[in-house]
């Protein structure tokens, strides 16, 4: 067993080992749930708090189902809603929250960097549910699972992420897991959407669909947001599906078995065509926030290791 | 498609560089022979010169909107007429051309009313409006050969930057208007003592420089292919030269008019002298032949700008600007080539080889293969214009009763007579 971190913020910190760790605890996870067995009471005694900054109805409901499984107390907080429409910061909110002991913090934020800010104000240990276009790791890491279930590996493979990489906090979250795991990266995407930087991150960058996709084994797709869409990025939905949009097309370029993943919410027919989608052969979308719950579940366990064993070092009852 | 033999004829060839007495046969629309010195048989050229037929870059065709100062029909005429076997066209219609169903409507008309081959340029914005991108990648699989929003310039630099970036990656050339919209705002006239004397809203030539200066800055930033439509003033060639220097992608054209035409032309206020950008000192004029000479600016064209009677009989500030120059171009040109300031092939390689190599279309050339666009003319007929007998609806020409030098005698497109001096075929 080797995890010693003290929160998850990002991918970019972890050392493949602790990653191997997180996805084999949330593998045993996964095939608890599916033989309908109990999964013990980990998280007995702990409180969770799921701080939203920004609205996420999926990321969040998955923490809380993780965290219910394993015996937290699990209180949501729609932070838009509340002390910072007041006025108040962002580290006296920490403060706040601090005062109140919790023990597991789920943040989610619109600004990069802001939840590994507010990780140095608490005590308890931080999990990163996406910051801004920075990291999503959790996402990385349900990602990686997937695969590595479905391609009986997470290394060497020729993985190609398409579309919007720019505004993406998915992208980077799995450009660092994957490329710590030793695989092929492609970024694929019009040259408004991507970084101008991007090949200096050690991977392949197209702007050519067809060419992006040429003998890959996963094809992950992100999301294109609606305010991107009309003309400031890119001309129209319909140029950009026209490029850029999955379709069974497209994906014949990829090799024969490669699989389809998508983050959610999908945009059909904007970046994804519905029919594929829906392809049980092909796409694996819905595996994917199944192993959400099973990620979530695994790295809550692991922090709150460590976090005991911290404590009991320290000499604090929890 | 008939076999023809055009003989005793001056070849220009601007890829060459030579003005060689010879012959020239035509065949399945293609030049396939040619020769120094005599033939026999075939079509006497009289010792006329025979260039790659001109390729003008900027065409304003009144259609969609405005068919009234200009449709395709009218503007095709006065193409063969003057030489111009390729009309590349601008954007700036009423509606634009900002979406693949107007370019195909454009496409179509032009098809069906016009022999003179007719590449049409989109707009890069959204009405030209300088907020969203336009289809590009729908555009160019319509046709277009470029993008452009003519003279509306995109003052939001990040919009520009996106529209470039985005472009690049699709091989799209934009085509720019060197401005800054600030300082050129509600210009009439060139800055200068004589502006200043009449009163009228003045575009300081700095503005050109400042403009061009932000959109190669852009360019650098973001490798995309750029062409300036028209370089008017002294002070911006030096950044011009820098830029091609360093290797960017970048050309610039200029138009007939301020080669040929200066500040003083605008006299008491006369209208069809009004043009954007406006007429320049005698020194711009003069620095800007220089640069077509040395390379530096690479295009001629005659940015052809139909305005009817209505808009131009107004005081000069509410005066439209533009002038007609499709039939005009080649004769005015030749008052730069009888002035020895530029050879023939030098001419023609302004007007004819590199619009054609920057838009990337097969003619402007005078070799084996190319298409049989051509024009033969003799470069010494003087006459004195009448406007009247322009055969653009529009007759708002700055060179109305003036003396000038160049008749166009015969125009082929694609090995077809599209006219000869007895009349458009």
């Amino acid at each position: 067993m080797s995890f010693r971190q003290q929160h998850l913020l990002g991918i970019a910190p972890l050392h493949p080992d602790e990653i191997r760790t997180i996805l084999d605890l949330a593998d045993s996870y996964a095939e608890a749930e599916r033989a309908d067995r109990a999964h013990g009471r980990a998280l007995e005694g702990l409180t969770q708090i799921n701080m939203f900054f920004e609205a996420s109805t999926r990321t969040q409901a998955s923490f809380e189902i993780a965290g219910k499984r394993l015996g937290a107390d699990v209180m949501n907080m729609a932070m838009q809603a509340s002390s910072i429409k007041k006025g108040e910061t962002l580290i006296d909110t920490a403060m706040t929250l601090n005062a109140m002991h919790p023990d597991l913090l789920v943040v989610r934020h619109p600004h990069s960097g802001a939840v590994d800010l507010l990780a140095q104000k608490v005590t308890g240990a931080v999990l990163n549910a996406g910051d801004g276009r920075h990291e999503h790791p959790t996402q990385a890491l349900l990602d990686a699972l997937t695969i590595r279930r479905k391609k009986g590996r997470l290394h060497r493979l020729n993985i190609a992420i398409c579309g919007d990489i720019a505004h993406s906090r998915v992208a980077r979250s799995n450009i660092h897991l994957l490329g710590k795991m030793e695989n092929r990266i492609r970024l694929v995407g019009p040259a408004t959407l991507m970084p101008s930087a991007a090949r200096e991150w050690g991977v392949e960058v197209y702007d050519d669909m067809r060419e992006g996709l040429e003998g890959c084994d996963v094809v992950m797709m992100l999301r294109l947001q609606r305010e991107r869409m009309d003309g400031a990025f890119i001309p129209s939905e319909r140029e950009y599906y026209h490029r850029f949009g999955l379709d069974a097309e497209k994906l014949a370029y990829a090799k024969d078995d490669a699989i389809v993943m998508h983050p959610g919410p999908m945009n059909r027919g904007v970046e994804i065509d519905g029919l594929l989608a829906d392809d049980i052969n092909r796409s694996v979308i819905q595996e994917q926030v199944e192993m959400g719950v099973a990620v979530r579940m695994a790295a809550m366990d692991l922090l709150a290791r460590n976090l005991r064993a911290l404590r009991k070092k320290e000499g604090v009852m929890v | 498609m008939k076999d023809q033999l055009l003989r005793n004829a001056r070849l220009i060839d601007p890829e060459a560089g030579t003005d060689t007495r010879g012959w020239l046969r035509i065949a399945g629309g293609e030049i396939v022979e040619m020769g120094e010195g005599g033939a026999e048989g075939g079509m006497d050229c009289h010792g006329m010169c025979l260039a790659p037929g001109i390729v003008d870059v900027g065409v304003k065709v009144g259609e969609p909107g405005e068919r009234h100062k200009e449709g395709f029909r009218s503007a095709g005429r006065a193409a063969a007429a003057g030489g111009v076997t390729t009309m590349v066209t601008r954007p700036d219609t009423l509606t634009p051309i900002d979406t693949p169903e107007v370019l195909e409507f454009v496409t179509r008309r032009a098809h069906d009313r016009t022999p003179i081959r007719v590449r049409p340029m989109a707009a890069l914005t959204r009405a030209r409006e300088g907020r969203e991108m336009t289809e590009i990648g729908f555009l160019m699989d319509a046709g277009a050969v470029a993008f452009s929003d003519g003279d509306a310039v995109c003052a939001d630099t990040r919009v520009l930057s996106r529209c470039m970036t985005y472009a690049r990656g699709l091989g799209a050339l934009i085509v720019g208007h060197p401005q800054d919209p600030g300082l050129s705002r509600g210009a009439a006239v060139t800055g200068g003592k004589f502006a200043a004397l009449r009163g009228l809203p003045s575009a300081p030539p700095m503005a050109e420089r400042m403009g061009l200066e932000r959109d190669l800055a852009l360019v650098e930033m973001t490798g995309v292919a750029y062409h300036a439509d028209q370089i008017s003033t002294a002070v911006a060639l030096p950044a011009l030269a820098r830029a091609k220097a360093s290797g960017l992608n970048v050309t610039a054209g200029v138009s007939i008019h301020h080669l040929t035409l200066n500040e003083l032309d605008v006299g008491d206020f006369r209208t069809f002298f009004k043009l954007k950008p406006p007429l320049r000192s005698e020194e711009d004029r003069l620095a800007m032949v220089e640069a077509v000479g040395d390379g530096t600016i690479d295009i001629i064209c005659s940015m052809h700008t139909p305005q009817d009677e209505e808009s131009k009989r107004l005081p000069f500030e509410a005066a439209a600007s533009g002038a007609v120059g499709l039939e005009t171009m080649l004769p005015a040109a030749m008052r730069l080539y009888h002035a020895g300031h530029l050879s023939l092939p030098q001419l023609f390689r302004a007007m004819s080889l590199n619009p054609a190599r920057r838009f990337g279309l097969p003619g402007g050339r005078l070799v084996k293969g190319a298409p049989a666009d051509l024009v033969l003319f003799d470069p010494d007929a003087p006459f004195i214009l009448d406007r009247s007998t322009l055969r653009s609806k529009s007759k708002n020409t700055p060179f109305d009763l003036t003396r000038m030098e160049g008749r166009v005698h015969h125009t082929w497109v694609g090995g077809e007579t599209v006219f000869s001096e007895e009349g458009a075929a």
